[in-house]
């Protein structure tokens, strides 16, 4: 090999180097390393004044205690129903926009998905506060409706709960629906149809399972973004919300029990992991396959 | 689906259908009706309103008005998926998420067979049409014209009284569209389900039917057997559409019975067929088909019975068996004439002179009023 091949060589891979500095730098200093010191926490107990040992007391805390526990099944529970309320209504509109409209109308019918994205999550979710509060807009317009006597608390239910996290995850799914949507033949649908399918036969046998890929993908990111939601569920459900993350701040803000939150910290990350490969196997989805739609 | 009168000879019958997209008319007061059993193309340039038609046959479209008879029942408000038609998609548009078994037995599990039932009609018809043993695959391991056949089973297993084709020849290469041409004629044969078969590939229209029409601009110019769009035009546009022709156009100089005699513009005098008659001095065009054209070198060598004309050979366009040679006829016309395989004319060259004839019976002549 002559010397110019091997400094051309030399060349080529330091700017691949140099290209990927930023994200390897970004990566490591903001998400390995914090995330290697928080493990390193969570496996360790206080038995004195600064005074340490290696433990795995925290995660036992989280099976032993069955509030922990309880509130980690209510958490994802409760983001499963908000994944399902958001297919439910995220379908319809993405079909309307991939294949009933097309051109500015699929365009413009987008955008009004898009634009609540444009304000923070905080204003969106105050938005939200002054609509249902006691005091607040749709109570008055019911009592003004003669539909109840008193202005009603609409606020701090479960269901107020599961309005704020649907809205905030709807684009998400919407977005890989479209893809989904738009990449199925239309001549598909017409030839199902003039086999005899009916519109439940179409939606059954060729469009969703032509979608599979795209729905998986939303409700991936549809639960994992419900799962560590900490604004939505702490505003819209005040002390009743009883989120995962809440205890997890709680933790490390109010009762400085760093090596407890890091631990729970860990629970989630690994629980809502075991989740989403369990709903693969279920929906017998490949993950690569997944990513790629979403 | 079940209700098939006795009396229904006629597998389609229309009566004048309209359809309009805005200002254009798509498919303009047609009437048809298509004997049970029998390969009817539909042949006609694309924008001619030929897949319009054939979609509000399927129900994809509704028409505007005028009837639609499928063995005898009428389809009006008929939804696609009750129609006794099956359609095989110009894309074909087999199922990719189904096994090839799955998607030919898609329409016998849409009306409820049993699950081991279908699946051994769908074998059956596999086998049918030699893709036995294919089942298990999918769609995508299949070739070009294995595709063509799981669609073309997908639609007969179902039985319908038509199956309509859509260009479904269209997507695949050369070779394999002349071995696909004969094989879907063998199919239908074996069947016996009435086709209607839409093209713009005149070849493919004229190898395959028993009936062909000839559509343009959302009318049916004729209807009949391919021999008869051939060698009997009943219009301009299907003398110029179906096989190549020369058009002359010019003023009539005479018309008997039999014959018309035309001079053009430069003063060149052809003799056609008289099929209207035509008064002295209106506009008219003759039709010279390329193959009924005989050459020779020296004008003693023509048919006698045949008025010869000379010409400048212009080029050769050599295509084996299709060979033909672009000449310029002495009064400045430049003909298309189909050049024989006999050796005869193998040393041919550009510039050469050249003698030609044709009989004036097979020149068809119409009055140029009638575009």
């Amino acid at each position: 090999m002559t010397n110019g091949a091997a400094t051309a060589r030399l060349a080529t891979r330091l700017s691949l180097f140099l290209l990927l500095a930023p994200a390897v730098l970004w990566l490591s200093a903001l998400i390995l390393i914090p995330h290697m010191d928080l493990a390193l926490l969570s496996f360790r107990e206080r038995i004195g004044p600064r005074q340490y040992s290696l433990s795995v007391a925290q995660y036992r805390t989280f099976f032993i205690e069955p509030l922990y526990w309880h509130i980690f099944v209510r958490t994802a529970v409760m983001s499963l129903v908000a994944t399902a309320l958001t297919l439910l209504l995220a379908f319809p509109v993405a079909w309307i926009i991939a294949k009933v409209l097309s051109g500015r109308a699929s365009s413009l019918l987008f955008v009004i998905c898009l634009i609540p994205f444009w304000i923070s999550e905080t204003v969106r979710t105050l938005g939200w506060m002054i609509l249902l509060r006691e005091s607040g807009v749709l109570p008055h317009f019911l009592v003004r409706l003669g539909m109840t006597e008193v202005p009603i608390e609409m606020l701090y239910h479960d269901a107020t709960i599961l309005v704020g996290l649907v809205y905030t995850s709807l684009l998400f799914m919407v977005v890989p629906l479209v893809g989904s949507f738009e990449s199925l033949d239309n001549s598909l649908i017409e030839a199902a149809s003039d086999l005899g399918a009916s519109n439940g036969a179409i939606l059954t046998k060729i469009i969703i399972p032509h979608a599979a890929p795209g729905i998986t993908a939303g409700c991936i990111v549809v639960f994992m973004l419900t799962l560590g939601n900490y604004l939505t569920p702490t505003l819209l459900g005040g002390k009743n919300s009883q989120w995962f993350t809440e205890q997890i701040y709680t933790q490390f803000i109010t009762r400085f029990n760093w090596e407890q939150g890091a631990a729970l910290g860990f629970l989630l990350l690994a629980l809502s992991t075991l989740l989403v490969w369990a709903g693969l196997k279920l929906s017998g989805q490949r993950f690569a396959d997944v990513m790629r739609r979403a | 689906m079940n209700a098939t009168p006795v009396a229904a000879t006629h597998d389609l019958e229309i009566r004048s259908l309209v359809k309009r997209f805005g200002a254009y008319t798509a498919v303009d007061q047609l009437s048809v009706a298509v004997p049970r059993g029998q390969f009817f193309s539909i042949l006609g340039p694309s924008g001619c309103g030929k897949t319009t038609l054939l979609r509000m046959i399927a129900g994809f479209i509704a028409a505007d008005s005028g009837e639609i008879e499928i063995g005898g029942v009428n389809m009006r408000g008929v939804a696609p998926n009750r129609r006794p038609v099956n359609m095989v998609f110009q894309q074909l548009a087999l199922f990719p998420m189904m096994s090839v078994a799955n998607n030919v037995a898609f329409g016998l599990a849409r009306r409820g067979m049993a699950r081991g039932e279908r699946q051994h009609r769908a074998e059956a018809m596999l086998e049918r049409v030699g893709l036995g043993g294919s089942g298990h695959k999918r769609v995508d391991e299949m070739s070009g014209g294995q595709r063509q056949r799981v669609a073309i089973a997908r639609s007969l297993v179902l039985e319908p009284a038509l199956l309509l084709l859509d260009e479904p020849l269209g997507a695949l290469d050369l070779k394999l569209r002349e071995h696909m041409k004969v094989e879907l004629k063998q199919l239908q044969a074996a069947f016996g389900t009435t086709f209607v078969y839409i093209t713009h590939d005149q070849s493919e229209a004229l190898v395959l039917s028993d009936q062909v029409a000839v559509m343009h601009q959302g009318r049916f110019e004729q209807v009949g057997t391919p021999q008869q769009l051939y060698y009997a035009p009943k219009t301009p546009f299907v003398a110029g559409f179906v096989g190549n022709n020369n058009p002359v156009h010019g003023h009539v100089l005479s018309c008997d019975q039999h014959t018309v005699t035309l001079q053009s513009a430069s003063g060149w005098t052809v003799h056609g067929r008289s099929i209207q008659s035509l008064a002295i001095g209106s506009a008219a065009t003759i039709f010279i088909r390329p193959e009924a054209v005989v050459l020779a070198r020296s004008a003693a060598d023509l048919p006698s019975a045949w008025p010869a004309h000379k010409a400048t050979v212009d080029s050769l366009l050599f295509d084996g068996a299709n060979s033909a040679v672009l000449v310029t006829e002495q009064n400045g016309h430049t003909l298309r004439l189909a050049l024989p395989q006999t050796g005869a004319f193998a040393d041919l060259r550009p510039g050469e002179p050249l003698c030609f004839a044709f009989d004036p019976a097979q020149a068809v002549c119409f009055s140029a009023a009638h575009d």
